[in-house]
Parts: C-alpha cells; structure tokens; sequence
C-alpha cells in the first residue's frame, strides 16, 4: 500500500514516519493512558523524595547543590508527564487489560534471560548457551531436528565469538571443575 | 601530508583492516535483517570493543553505523519493511518500482545515493577539519553546556507530536544519570539506601535494556514473521549512471544529511524527510512520488548515509553526541581515555584523520560487498523473527554480563528492557533517554565549571559563540511556541 507524503500538512515527522512503518500493525493505543498516570505517579514519588534522597549545603551556589540537577529533572518529568497524560487522556481505554497482558508476557522472556543469568557462572558459558538457545527454540515453537541443530549451531557460534574468540570477561563454570586439569583449563580460558 | 602519512600509519594494520571489514560487512547483515538495526548491535558488541585498541573498537562500531542504512535498503525496496527506521522512506519509492519489476535498478540507485551521500560527508568531514581545529578550542564550559542544552532541546521538538513524552523520557534519563555518588560533595542522590546504586547507573547496561533486550523481548512476543524474496539478476552497477543525470537531488540531499547529521539531537530522520520534501517540491514529475520516483528513493539514501560522517563532528570535536549511536561510541572513547572534544583537535589530529580515513575505506567496502553479494544477503532477510529474538537475547546476555560479571547489571538491564519493551508497543520515544543520560552528565559538570566563572547572569552569554548558541536556543523555542499558537489558532 503507497501512502502520499503529507508535506504540507501538518502531519509531523514523527508521525509520519511512525505510519510508514507498518500501519496496519500499529500497536493499540490503550495502554497509554494507564502509562502516562504510572509516570506521573513515579514523578510525584520522586519529587516527595528529593529532600530526602539529596543534600542542599548552605552557603554554596544554586547550580553547584547537589539537588540542584535531579530538582530539574524530577520537575521536568512532572511537567511534561502532565503535559503528556493531558495529550493523552481522550484517547480510549478499552483494550488496556489486554495491552497490560501483553507487557505481562514480555516477563515471561526476562525470567528465562535471568535463569540464563543465573546458571552460566555454574554450568559454564558454553552449554549454559546452548542449553539456553535451544530451549528457547523450543518455547518459540521451533520443534524440528533442523531449527534445533540451528539453535545450538547459534549458541555454540555466539560462544566462539565472544569467548574464544574476542576473549570478553564471562567466568569459567563450577562445573569444569570437575573436569581432568588439562581440559579444565582449556574449557575456562575458551568456553 | 605529515598528517595524513601518521593517519594512515594508525590505519594500516592487520587488526585494524579485519576490525574495517568486519564492521563493515556485520553492519550491511544487521541493516538487511528486519528488526534487528545497528543500536541493538552496537549496544551488544560495545563492551567486548572495550578490550580492544581505541582505532580498533571505534572502527568496528563505526563499521557498523556507517553501512547498516546500505544494508536497510534492501528489505525496505523488496519486502516493504525498512531493515532500520532510517529506510522508512525508502520503501515509498523501492517498493513501487520492485513491483513493476524494476528491483535492480531500485537497488542500484539506492546502492549509489547510499555511497555518494556516505563518501560527500566523509569528504566535507575532511574539508571541514581544519575550521574545526580552529572553532573547537573556543567552546569552553559555558558553550559546550549551551551546544548540550541546544541538544537535549533538539532532540525533544524533533519529536514533533511527541514533544511532551520526548521531554519526559529526557527528563527521565538526566534523572538516571544523577543516580549515586555526586562527584563534587560526595554525598549520596536518589540511592534509597541501596549499596548497589551507589555507583550509579550504568550507560551501558541501560543502552543493552533499551535497546537490545527490548527488541529481543518485542521480537519473541509478537508473531513469527518470514519473509520471502525473489533473486537479482544482473549487474548493480547501472546505478551509478543514473545517479549522474539526479546529481541536483543528490547532492542536496547529501549536503542535507551533512547539515542534520552536524547539529545535535536532529540526525537521520529530519535529514531524510527535508531531503524527500525539497526533492518532491522541486522535481519535475512530483506526480510519481510514492509510486517509485528515483529521485525520492535517491533523496532518501543519499541524506540518510550523509549523517553518520557528519554525526561524528560534533561528537569528535565538541565530546556532544547527536544521538544514540555516537552516545554509545563516546564510552569507548572515555574507556581508553581519548576524550573527545577540543583538546582532541589539538593533540590527536592523526587519530581523527584515521577515524575519518576509516569511514572513506569502509563506504567502499560496502559497495563492493553489496553490488556482488545483493543475492546472498536476501537469505539474511527470510530468518524467522522469533529466532532472531532468540539469537539476540543470548547475545544481549554477552553485552551485559561481561561488563563487570554482575547479575544485578542484567537484572537492570532487564528491567530496562521491560521499560523499552512497553514504550515500543506505545510508539514512545527511546532515544532522549540516552541522550538525556549523557547530556545531563556534560550539562552538570559544564554548568558548575562555567558558574563559578561568571558574576552575572549575562556574564555567561558575553562571548560570541555561547551568545550564538543561545540566540539559536531562544529562535528554536520561540519557532516552536509560534507553531503550537499556530496549530492552535487553526484548530
């Protein structure tokens, strides 16, 4: 579908270009309101804390207090979250539980990104990887002996990468331990 | 010429060249995968480049944001889903023509105006240095405070229609950035008690949450989506010579991207859309624009890949980031204590050519990889975006964990992600959050430096380049208020 550009309207960037994206699966506005008054809250929480959470000294200059800077942004996030509930406040609330859902899901994958978190300093980078990408494939519906053998081509790849290869600082599992000492080592300097 | 041998000296290196290629081709894969983009893979690779040698790690991450757009152009003619947001306009021209058969030379042109826009503001980067040497040392505190309120207060309007949630989110991350020890008094701010804040939050473990984690979290809960494409056959060099009889669109465009891409807070997307209205105000046919012009789709690449070579001139010689992307390359400078700015002009001229020297080779390198390797990356474009999601959490994990081998840094980071993961579904804006992050930091530290300087408040704008900046400041407010009053008047 080919949409005209709005050049002389006043249609604004952002806008604009939010609706070439994909505009037929633009997500539901619900969900902004109830967004909108969980910042504002979060601003008032915030600002009922900064003289508690920041010192103020005598004798020195405004711009040089301590409260000086968070005192400007916590005001400006009670400004403009007012500004934008009050943009916002027309729009339609059905659809809010679903949309609320919707970001309940997102904390299903954060759950499995901190297990991941969790066991890599125990079972050790590399089949905590592929542990990791495997199953994962597997809640994403991808069940065939191709996609699995990819999920686990992928772990194994991300670990040659970054640990074997750039070297960057993931820790040795508790698990090579267990390991004869000339494989133990090598399994903590490479995987 | 001395300058120039040195420059080339830092260049020539093995690692230097691998860092070359490989930035240069990962960047045109990650801009060709829809839903991946650069942000996501430079907030990954940024703490294993902290190992490296500074030339090495900024050549790999300048790699990456250089070509990533060549790369976006490919799904965003083909497929009509821009590989990054910067292509969106792409596809109002690619995509027509590819429908009536004309993919290759849709290609071709985007192909060409991509390495004439990236090549022109590499060029005016060089021409532009000298000036730079000299205009940069004259930005003291009061004026680099200015330039990154001017920022911050660019990056909010540019948001037009989201001014209040753009404000909100920059608000918010000069919050974050005044999170733990306050460097002057040494007293605590906003920690609640909590050891772990103490030492702030990180940049980096926000950028990875925003932008990597958030991505991988919207990919793994929305429906797979597979994409599929047909072959290119025959050369995509033919670009070139049509890109000659549009040179009046490209060049504009290409200068448009220069200018955007220089001043803080603007970037890709007003770049891209002053270029498309000029070329469709000023074409001969605007009739055809949206049903595959060549000058639209030319005046979309071409200003889109002008801004990442100039993006670096504020970054290099003020220490200001534009936008996401130079924010998150400006800890890499801090990293390996090259700190940018005009001190840098002064005392590392060299270093600057090579990283400009970089971004020349690296354009070229993509159009060699792109004109004989189109075919192959099409296969790039059909993985499953659920896998995709798998593939980025895992990486996301690299990212974070490596930083200081804490879980509390992923469980921030996750928290973040949720954060980012809610404000894509709502359309709100990210990026003022990490430039309100870095900004804040320069702003404070400025102001306090600049303020114990002056004795009235109209001491702070005496001299002529903050009293610039600032008659910008007031003329970028006041346009803005006589929008609204306008807006509102006609409503």
């Amino acid at each position: 579908m080919i949409r005209s550009l709005p050049v002389d309207s006043s249609d604004t960037i952002s806008s604009f270009l939010k609706m070439t994206m994909n505009p037929t699966e633009k997500p539901s506005q619900s969900g902004q309101v109830l967004f909108s008054v969980l910042t504002v809250l979060a601003s008032v929480f915030l600002l009922t804390q900064l003289s508690v959470e920041t010192k103020f000294s005598s004798g020195k200059q405004l711009f040089s207090q301590p409260r000086f800077w968070p005192g400007v942004a916590v005001f400006g996030m009670l400004f403009f979250g007012v500004g934008h509930l009050l943009t916002v406040i027309h729009l339609k609330h059905e659809g809010t539980l679903g949309e609320l859902v919707v970001w309940l899901k997102a904390l299903e994958y954060l759950a499995w990104f901190m297990v991941y978190v969790v066991v890599v300093p125990y079972v050790g980078y590399l089949p905590a990887t592929v542990l990791f990408t495997c199953l994962l494939a597997l809640r994403q519906g991808y069940r065939t002996k191709k996609h699995l053998v990819t999920a686990a081509l992928l772990g194994v790849c991300i670990v040659l990468v970054f640990k074997t290869g750039l070297s960057v600082k993931i820790p040795g599992g508790e698990l090579y331990d267990s390991l004869p000492s000339s494989l133990r080592n090598f399994m903590i300097v490479n995987f | 010429m001395e300058l120039l041998l040195s420059a080339l000296s830092i260049l020539a290196r093995l690692d230097v060249l691998a860092a070359l290629l490989v930035g240069s081709i990962g960047g045109v894969l990650i801009g060709a995968i829809p839903g991946v983009g650069p942000a996501v893979a430079i907030a990954i690779l940024l703490p294993a480049t902290y190992s490296l040698d500074p030339i090495v790690g900024l050549t790999v991450l300048l790699g990456i944001y250089g070509s990533s757009m060549y790369g976006g152009a490919i799904p965003a003619i083909l497929i009509n889903t821009p590989g990054t947001a910067v292509n969106a306009l792409t596809t109002y021209e690619g995509t027509p023509m590819a429908k009536r058969g004309e993919a290759k030379r849709a290609l071709s042109l985007a192909y060409s105006a991509s390495f004439f826009g990236g090549v022109f503001s590499v060029v005016c980067l060089i021409l532009l240095s000298p000036l730079l040497a000299k205009i940069a040392p004259m930005f003291g505190s009061r004026e680099i405070f200015l330039a990154a309120l001017l920022g911050i207060i660019l990056v909010v309007f540019a948001h037009r229609g989201q001014v209040m949630a753009a404000g909100l989110m920059a608000c918010f991350g000069i919050w974050l950035n005044t999170i733990g020890l306050e460097p002057l008094q040494y007293s605590q701010r906003y920690t609640f008690g909590q050891s772990w804040l103490s030492g702030g939050v990180n940049l980096i473990v926000v950028v990875l949450g925003l932008f990597a984690l958030s991505q991988a979290f919207v990919l793994l809960v929305e429906p797979d989506k597979r994409s599929k494409t047909s072959g290119i056959s025959g050369s995509l060099l033919s670009g070139f010579k049509e890109l000659f009889t549009h040179k009046r669109v490209t060049t504009i465009s290409s200068s448009i991207g220069v200018v955007m891409g220089m001043i803080p807070g603007v970037g890709e997307f007003t770049a891209q859309f002053l270029s498309y209205t000029y070329a469709q105000k000023s074409s001969a046919t605007p009739e055809q624009f949206g049903n595959g012009s060549p000058e639209g789709l030319i005046a979309s690449e071409a200003s889109n890949n002008a801004v990442p070579g100039a993006a670096m001139i504020p970054l290099l010689a003020l220490g200001i980031p534009g936008e996401a992307l130079t924010a998150m390359m400006l800890s890499v400078f801090y990293v390996h204590n090259v700190v940018p700015g005009p001190q840098l002009f002064q005392n590392q001229m060299d270093f600057v050519v090579a990283l400009y020297l970089a971004l020349l080779i690296l354009n070229v390198l993509v159009i060699i990889f792109l004109i004989f390797s189109t075919n192959t990356l099409l296969k790039v474009i059909q993985i499953p975006t659920r896998f995709l999601g798998v593939a980025i959490l895992a990486l996301s994990f690299v990212g974070v964990y490596s930083l200081r081998n804490s879980v509390i840094d992923c469980a921030i980071a996750g928290a973040f992600g949720i954060f980012g993961f809610i404000l894509k579904r709502l359309d709100l804006p990210i990026v003022p959050i990490i430039l309100g992050m870095v900004l804040g930091g320069i702003m404070e530290t400025k102001l306090r430096t600049s303020m114990m300087r002056v004795d009235t408040p109209l001491d702070f704008i005496s001299r002529p380049i903050a009293f610039f900046i600032f008659v910008i400041i007031v003329l970028v407010i006041g346009s803005q208020l006589l929008s609204l009053w306008r807006n509102r008047k006609a409503r």
